[in-house]
């Protein structure tokens, strides 16, 4: 923790009080101006912040994007919706530059993913703030490390203004008082909740959430959705929702988009989506069995399955 | 026939891929290894976790194998009237090859696993996707201590095996079987160099046997399928290809080193 | 993983017991203590035949290790094998006129440089030759001239 040394600490304030209190107000605006100078957003409010186009991807000889076009409007929670399996969180990937598109353009703060180098692609994923459906805590650090954990990577702050602003982080999520836990220590509501303190520990401009709902028990479900929608808000965030719980989601997003068979189905605001009389969308948006997204794996028919008793 | 021939062909593709892919691997860890420098309290923690933990199997290992030296090698001496020369024998064989040899199958075993599961449950339980979203290179961050610890642990680990082993041969040759204390250290000193058989020996070899596990048990976690099922399949395959990789590499060593 | 004082010790404990091991190995097993290169002195002897010894192999007085065999060379004018010495400093008083042969311990044994004192008051200086010596004991020569020997008699009794 050599790195840490370098800076002085500075005439240190009070002690920092449970909670925050003024000190932690003083904070927030020391670390704002890397987001407030940030080019892009003295762009226009209407320009988007993240565009796919005509993205496709395959894994192997399965197509899982055949063509797809998806604005992210800044300041709004868009939420992409689409059956389990069906390259969710391949979506996620491709806008943080973990996958390359087989073809299209995917743009993220104004600039082409594939373009940028190593250090670009790393300095621009420190202003994204990502959500993975476990929690994907360090097993090894405690809540208040993992918390820590980015501004360790990648600020130079000392340690009595981490410490501040990891509790602030926590407090929000409402764990402040869990920081000596162990992820395993966790229920999965709660590692959720702290993996979410962790996205947004660094201030960023956009935070993804890959299936933020999925196993949740109603009331950590009720905690999440609030707190999405608080935190956008409040920090003046970008968010993505890529979820399968529709009920959910259309409660707080913006703007949804509906993917299946590798292709955007349908997209628009939530009263839109719920009205729509596209087949895939009523059947996706009320849960029914069958449809255009079939209940059978598709294959040989039934009846000729059963007679043909050399298949095995 | 043709489908013989066909598999032999592609698990031989297979291996190439993977090997090819393990260098490439090792490149790409060897040209962040000055990270070391700005955190080298990251590598601590893991000479610890790889190092330390490891001393106890060592330890009693080392303390065993020099006892059972140093009772087969009395047995066999004593026929030809030459115990005396049983130092000899406990010392250069310790030196040049069971002591680096064993630690490091034993280094495998112990500490090559579980950098494997480690890596591999990283990878599986999304920890490792979850540094990159955060703009931190797990090369660096993980990686790179691991390694540089793989290759400080090991050479200490079989120092300290041979040098117990030894005072396992003293302890069961000296202390039980009877032979003369100042033969046996006399003529191990006679006939044993500090540069070929302490320094390739012991030394040399056990950086080399350090940094191929090391790196094989790495790589195996990072290239690991992650599923439970692949984690467990890499796991085994870095005790077995490490291993392998060991006893090939000490003949190769062997055959440079003592002409 | 945060690193605890435990931690700390542990590792420092381990380094320390691997730098300890490697200096037993070195001293105790290798034997670096006695005669390092810069104690000692230097003395030369030369002799027609010096059979299998080596460098490093003992140089003993009455039995007892006072040096050993630092460099092994030929000598192409005197077609003779210079061998050179390195002499423990505790053992700093050899008579000039002492006798170098070359032994073998045991009947297998290692080959070894003896060194039989003689009885002259000057003392061998630093770089100093050894005048008498005599060769290692060839098996095959032995056998030979004592095969000769066994014919002549045979053949003149």
């Amino acid at each position: 923790m050599a790195r840490r040394a370098i800076v002085r600490e500075p005439v240190r304030p009070d002690q920092p009080r449970t909670g925050g209190g003024g000190n932690a107000v003083r904070l927030a605006v020391i670390e704002m101006p890397s987001v407030m100078q940030d080019p892009t957003h003295t762009q226009m409010p209407h320009d988007p912040l993240v565009t796919l186009e005509d993205v496709s991807f395959a894994r192997g000889s399965r197509v899982i994007f055949d063509g797809v076009n998806i604005e992210i409007p800044r300041g709004k929670i868009t939420a992409i919706l689409g059956p389990s399996g069906g390259g969710k969180t391949t979506l996620l990937r491709l806008i943080g530059g973990q996958l390359e598109p087989a073809s299209g353009k995917v743009t993220v703060f104004g600039r082409n993913v594939q373009g940028l180098n190593t250090a670009e692609l790393f300095a621009m994923r420190r202003r994204i703030g990502m959500l993975f459906q476990s929690g994907a805590l360090l097993t090894d650090l405690d809540v208040f490390e993992n918390v820590a954990f980015p501004l360790r990577e990648h600020t130079h702050l000392p340690e009595s203004m981490i410490r501040t602003i990891v509790l602030m982080k926590l407090e929000v999520v409402g764990l402040r008082n869990a920081r000596r836990l162990y992820p395993r220590e966790l229920s999965g509501g709660m590692a959720r909740r702290v993996a979410l303190a962790r996205a947004i520990a660094l201030d960023p401009l956009m935070v993804l959430y890959d299936e933020p709902f999925a196993g949740q028990d109603p009331i950590s479900m009720g905690i999440l959705v609030r707190l999405i929608k608080q935190l956008n808000r409040a920090l003046n965030l970008t968010s993505v929702i890529v979820s399968h719980d529709v009920i959910e989601t259309a409660s707080i997003a913006d703007q949804m988009y509906l993917i299946a068979d590798g292709k955007v189905v349908e997209s628009g605001p939530p009263a839109t989506m719920k009205s729509s009389a596209t087949p895939a969308v009523v059947q996706f948006m009320q849960g029914l069995p069958d449809g255009p997204m079939p209940f059978h794996f598709p294959g040989a028919d039934y009846l000729t399955d059963l007679i043909d008793g050399a298949s095995p | 026939m043709m489908d013989f021939l066909a598999t032999i062909g592609r698990r031989s593709l297979a291996t190439f891929e993977r090997l090819g892919r393990g260098t490439l691997f090792l490149l790409q860890v060897c040209a962040r290894l000055g990270f070391l420098f700005s955190r080298p309290s990251l590598t601590l923690v893991q000479v610890w976790a790889v190092g330390v933990q490891s001393l106890v199997i060592i330890g009693v290992s080392g303390a065993f194998v020099g006892m059972v030296l140093g009772l087969q090698g009395y047995n066999t001496l004593v026929t030809f009237g030459t115990e005396e020369s049983l130092g000899v024998v406990v010392a250069k064989s310790l030196c040049r090859e069971l002591g680096p040899v064993l630690t490091a199958l034993l280094f495998a075993g112990r500490a090559g696993s579980a950098l494997t599961a480690e890596i591999g449950l990283m990878k599986a339980t999304e920890q490792i996707p979850a540094l990159e979203m955060m703009g931190v290179d797990p090369l660096r961050r993980l990686i790179v201590p691991r390694y540089v610890a793989g290759i400080i642990s090991m050479p200490l680990l079989a120092t300290i095996f041979t040098a117990i082993g030894i005072l396992g041969g003293y302890f069961c040759g000296v202390g039980l079987l009877g032979v003369d204390e100042g033969a046996f250290w006399s003529q191990m000193q006679l006939h044993t160099a500090l540069g070929t058989d302490i320094g390739n020996g012991v030394v040399v070899k056990s950086i080399v046997f350090g940094a191929v596990v090391t790196w094989i048990a790495l790589f195996e976690g990072f290239d690991a399928v992650p599923t439970s099922e692949g984690v467990s399949q890499a796991t085994t395959r870095t005790v077995v290809n490490s291993s392998l990789a060991v006893l090939a590499l000490d003949f190769v060593l062997t055959g440079l080193m003592f002409d | 993983m945060k690193i605890t004082r435990t931690m700390e010790i542990g590792v420092g404990f381990f380094v320390s017991l691997g730098l300890a091991a490697l200096l037993m190995l070195a001293l105790k097993v290798a034997n670096l203590t006695s005669f390092g290169n810069a104690d000692g002195y230097l003395v030369l002897a030369r002799f027609d035949n010096i059979g299998g010894l080596q460098e490093r192999s003992a140089v003993k007085m009455g039995g007892v290790l006072v040096g050993r065999v630092t460099r092994i060379d030929y000598d192409s004018e005197a077609f003779r094998a210079v061998v050179e010495m390195r002499i423990d400093p505790r053992f700093r008083e050899i008579p000039v006129d002492t006798a170098a042969s070359i032994y073998t311990a045991g009947l297998l044994g290692e080959q070894y440089v003896n060194l039989d004192a003689g009885g002259d008051e000057e003392v061998l200086a630093d770089g100093g030759e050894l005048e008498i010596t005599q060769s290692a004991v060839i098996m095959e020569r032995m056998l030979q001239e004592f095969l000769y020997s066994k014919t002549v008699k045979d053949e003149n009794p």
